[in-house]
């Protein structure tokens, strides 16, 4: 570039003094010219730094990407978001031949490059040309701690948020001065209060004085989070004795207010555990608790129904990408449908042979529950299958000092509704009420015209059904394995036997209850041993009521 | 064909868990080879990958002619995840198959109830799965890591990268994580972190739900000091618990996990783009990019006929036990197993991180070991690796009953826990 630029000068010199006007007419071209290139080479350069910058990455070692990632934030501009943003993502590759960095996205089987500086696309290259430049979780909290400096001042209130909560969780007393000019700019309550929190917390890092010191540790006291404590007890140990009791207070207030939601956590954890509990017995208080039959393959409709979740994803994901979200909700009816075919066809082909016989039903079940998941593990393989979680199930928000989960919120409504519509049908339906009549007295349902047989494989049918739609539910939240249902089977048959067989509403209660008392047992007692409290509990209780919570009256408990 | 057939049909046979039908297909002129995975029940998640490759193994090395001028029949049995199975099916193997050489188990409690029978019976059994340690038997080779390959250099990487102070130690309540969180507990403390910084916690097998576990380590890692999980669950329960640690938003970030029971297989049932950065430490990752490993992944995806499938750690142990036996029987030149025990010692063959394995005298091989960050892909991305191999160390110098005991089984010590500080063989574990 330079020696195209010097040649008009040569060729202006040897002008003629006779052609001065001429000579003056070029000169002042030139001037024009250089500015104009000039201008050109120091925008060019700008680029090229970043430029240079960018490539350093690819080039640099784990060790030493911390330095070179601030010296990229330092720049302030713009562009380095995008770029930091890839580096974090792992979308950020160097290529062998001249180490130039790339932002690629997969194409194919080759990757699409689209240069980090400018944003346009610069071909593509197979994947064995490009290196990946390497990303491990100290690279990443440097790239969250450099974009929460950059994007604190987007026009994007959620950038910005994401931006505040950023620098509440990796506070940098350097970032302080930045955070009280964003407050002053700030007209989002959301952010600010994180941004007051943020800069709460990251004063306490600073040199500055006792006074606003002490009026951060009061804000934190008051936020009850868990930052604010963990920033408070690190700072307890370096602060200055004066600041001392007021750290000691403020942990202590936290605490307690945590002591407190971590009361309200249990409770809510075990009406998690409960609704799943709730979920897998429901569909045993049918055929177990209603219809009497010993059923040890309960469980493998649970798991069909939970293959059935994972086929049906498959499909969605293969042809109709779109429709995602909704997959449980197709996943649903067609659980329900399979489950209790499989249910109506062990009726029919075995059970109806064993009536009365509970001994021999238990073991045919249980060979039958060996045969469906061996024949699941032969057809789907015995690894998990990977079912995902929609959008709306996936995540988590705060409530006061509760974390609560779509996945479990969704679930404890789901497993009340299914409740509900179970209820409505065995009391207020004609089939419910043929059910009822045929399990209460069956010879006598039988000389009213009521087709006994066909009532029975119904009631297992629907039944089973149920458990299948409960594995749609499952398996948002365990493994969609082989062996998934004989995680429940135990489980179920504690349920209904605790809330007392033949009764809807006592697997209700005797879910929720179970649910509750083991997740106040676990943080005291553990896992393992809280569950051999809760099994012993309940062996006691049994001992003193054999029916369980809410045992049948009448003449049904003679039958 | 002859042979490829009789794989099928053993294959098969062990499908529909009716054993006792192998012995027909076997021909004369052959080398058999047992292979002692569960292939139903609990188990069967993790064993049956293993027994297909070690299937895939055997097929490959008739193709290139077989061992000793004869082809290798494999004899696959199905001890459906149940313990005292284990021992019967190894007796079966050895005693009515007459295998030359078994490949199996993956529990502890399967490896140690097959045992006696190995040493009653006098065969030789490679088994392929990261332990705790603690043992060291004649008739036993040890392909997977033991808890210095393993569980030590990961807790060190913490502390190293990541300045991680507080600790929580959660495992699944059985033999081996038990043991292993005792060795790093020890370890930990003798560098210097207090016992109020490690969290220990026991679960389940199966447990599915990491509510309170989740949210109790969150709280443990608010206390202003960087903190850690390291992670022995086992099995199934993985997928619940990386779930749970997704919605309640424990990022890697903030508070990583180091697991040493989840591999590429483990992850395949699961949506990792919320798990990247959590870590896992292995001696092998699919993602090892040396020719070796390519070739490997290339023959299994043909040999599974399916794309999908992934290549894990203990599928590699299989590879180098396998290739060790292979060489072993060729220096002895019989499957005799005394012959063959004293041949192994000092075989070299290569691995598939580039590098090769030697069997030491301790019968645990030399390994290197990686820290692998999962990916959004199911794939792990080895962010360290120790600089050279190590050497698999069975008695844990961090316990105060086996820091004097060694093992040498060469003559003339022929000795799986020497005390060195008494001069006798015999101490724990005799």
């Amino acid at each position: 570039m330079k020696s195209s630029t010097e040649t008009p000068v040569a060729h202006a010199t040897r002008q003629d003094p006779s052609e001065r006007v001429m000579y003056r007419i070029l000169q002042i071209l030139f001037v024009a010219l250089c500015l104009l290139i000039s201008t050109h080479v120091v925008g060019l350069r700008a680029a090229d730094d970043l430029g240079a910058l960018v490539d350093q990455l690819g080039a640099a070692k784990l060790s030493e990407m911390d330095e070179r990632i601030s010296a990229l934030a330092k720049t302030g501009d713009a562009k380095v978001i995008p770029v930091l943003e890839a580096l974090g993502e792992g979308e950020l590759y160097q290529r062998k031949s001249d180490g130039k960095v790339f932002l690629v996205k997969a194409q194919g089987a080759d990757l699409l490059l689209v240069d980090p500086v400018t944003g346009t696309e610069a071909g593509q290259a197979p994947k064995a040309a490009m290196q990946k430049v390497k990303v491990n979780n100290a690279v990443r909290r440097a790239v969250r701690s450099a974009l929460g400096g950059l994007t604190l001042f987007s026009d994007d209130a959620g950038a910005r948020l994401k931006a505040a909560q950023s620098m509440l969780q990796t506070p940098n007393a350097d970032a302080l001065e930045a955070i009280e000019t964003a407050i002053a700019a700030e007209k989002d309550a959301t952010v600010r209060r994180v941004l007051d929190e943020a800069r709460a917390v990251t004063l306490l890092l600073s040199e500055r004085g006792d006074d606003e010191k002490r009026q951060a540790i009061t804000l934190l006291a008051e936020g009850n989070g868990r930052n604010g404590l963990a920033v408070l007890t690190s700072a307890l140990a370096t602060a200055d004795a004066s600041l001392k009791p007021d750290i000691e207070a403020a942990i202590a207030r936290i605490e307690q207010t945590q002591a407190l939601w971590s009361a309200g956590q249990n409770v809510w954890y075990g009406l998690s555990l409960g609704s799943v509990l709730l979920l897998a017995a429901i569909g045993l208080a049918i055929t177990f608790g209603v219809m009497g039959i010993i059923n040890m393959a309960h469980g493998e409709m649970v798991m069909l129904g939970a293959y059935t979740t994972f086929m049906v994803q498959e499909v969605v994901r293969n042809s109709y990408p779109a429709l995602f979200d909704w997959s449980l909700a197709i996943a649903l009816p067609l659980a329900f449908l399979v489950t209790g075919a499989v249910g109506f066809a062990i009726e029919r082909g075995v059970i109806r042979f064993l009536y009365g016989r509970p001994l021999e039903t238990l073991l045919a079940t249980w060979g039958l529950s060996l045969i469906l998941q061996q024949s699941v593990r032969s057809i789907f393989g015995p690894t998990n299958r990977e079912v995902g979680n929609p959008s709306w199930m996936s995540g988590a928000f705060d409530l006061g000092g509760l974390t609560i989960t779509w996945n479990r919120l969704w679930i404890i409504v789901f497993a009340l509704a299914v409740f509900a519509a179970l209820l409505f049908l065995l009391k207020r339906t004609s089939m419910g009420l043929r059910m009822r009549a045929v399990t209460q007295n069956r010879r006598m349902a039988s000389s009213m015209g009521i087709r006994t047989p066909w009532v029975d494989a119904l009631t297992f049918a629907l039944g089973s059904g149920i458990a299948g739609m409960a594995g749609v539910a499952l398996s948002q939240i365990d493994n969609v394995s082989p062996n998934l249902g004989q995680g429940y089977i135990i489980d179920s048959f504690m349920v209904v036997v605790f809330g007392g067989v033949g009764n809807l509403w006592g697997t209700l209660v005797g879910a929720f209850s179970l649910g509750i008392l083991n997740k106040f047992l676990e943080p005291y007692a553990g896992a393992v041993l809280g569950k051999i409290l809760v099994l012993v509990l309940i062996i006691l209780f049994i001992q003193k009521k054999p029916r369980g919570l809410f045992a049948l009256k009448g003449r049904a408990v003679e039958a | 064909m002859n042979i490829k057939a009789s794989v099928t049909g053993a294959f098969l046979a062990a499908v529909l868990s009716t054993t006792a039908f192998n012995g027909a297909f076997a021909a004369d002129d052959t080398i058999k080879v047992g292979i002692l995975h569960s292939l139903s029940g609990t188990m069967a998640i993790s064993e049956t990958t293993l027994k297909d490759a070690m299937l895939m193994l055997i097929d490959e090395q008739n193709k290139k002619g077989g061992l000793l001028g004869k082809k290798l029949e494999a004899v696959v049995v199905d001890p459906a995840s149940d313990w005292p199975l284990f021992a019967e099916k190894a007796r079966e193997l050895v005693s009515v198959d007459k295998v030359s050489a078994v490949f199996g188990c993956w529990t502890s409690v399967s490896r140690k109830s097959v045992l006696p029978v190995f040493e009653e019976l006098n065969s030789i059994l490679f088994y392929p799965v990261q332990y705790e340690g603690e043992e060291s038997q004649r008739n036993v080779f040890y392909t997977g890591a033991a808890p210095n390959q393993q569980a030590i250099p990961a807790v060190d990487y913490l502390m190293a990268n990541e300045s991680v102070e507080r600790w929580v130690l959660a495992g699944t309540d059985y033999v081996y994580p038990r043991t292993t969180n005792k060795i790093l507990e020890a370890y930990l403390i003798s560098k210097g972190v207090k016992p109020e910084d490690i969290m220990i916690n026991y679960t389940p097998f199966g447990h599915s739900d990491w509510q309170t576990i989740v949210s109790d380590i969150k709280k443990f890692g608010s206390a202003g000091k960087k903190t850690a999980v390291v992670s022995t669950i086992n099995g199934d329960a993985n997928v619940p618990f990386y779930k749970e640690l997704a919605n309640q938003g424990v990022k890697a970030e903030d508070i990583p996990v180091v697991a040493f029971s989840v591999g590429e297989e483990e992850l395949a049932g699961l949506d990792t783009t919320p798990l990247v950065g959590h870590l896992a430490a292995w001696n092998y990752f699919q993602s090892v990019d040396t020719p070796a490993n390519a070739e490997f992944i290339k023959t299994w995806k043909a040999y599974t006929k399916n794309d999908k499938r992934v290549t894990n750690d203990p599928m590699e142990a299989h590879y180098i036990g396998f290739n060790m036996w292979l060489k072993a029987v060729e220096k002895a030149g019989t499957t005799d197993t005394d012959a063959v025990l004293d041949a192994m010692i000092g075989v070299s063959v290569p691995n598939l991180s580039g590098g090769y394995s030697t069997m030491m005298p301790n019968h645990h091989i030399t390994k290197p070991v990686l820290i692998g960050e999962i990916q959004g892909d199911g794939q792990f991305e080895t962010v360290w690796e120790t600089p050279g191999l190590v050497v698999g160390d069975e008695w844990s110098d961090y316990l105060p009953d086996s820091k004097d005991l060694i093992s040498d089984w060469r003559a003339p010590m022929s000795c799986g826990n020497f005390n060195v500080a008494t001069g006798k063989c015999g101490g724990k574990g005799s």
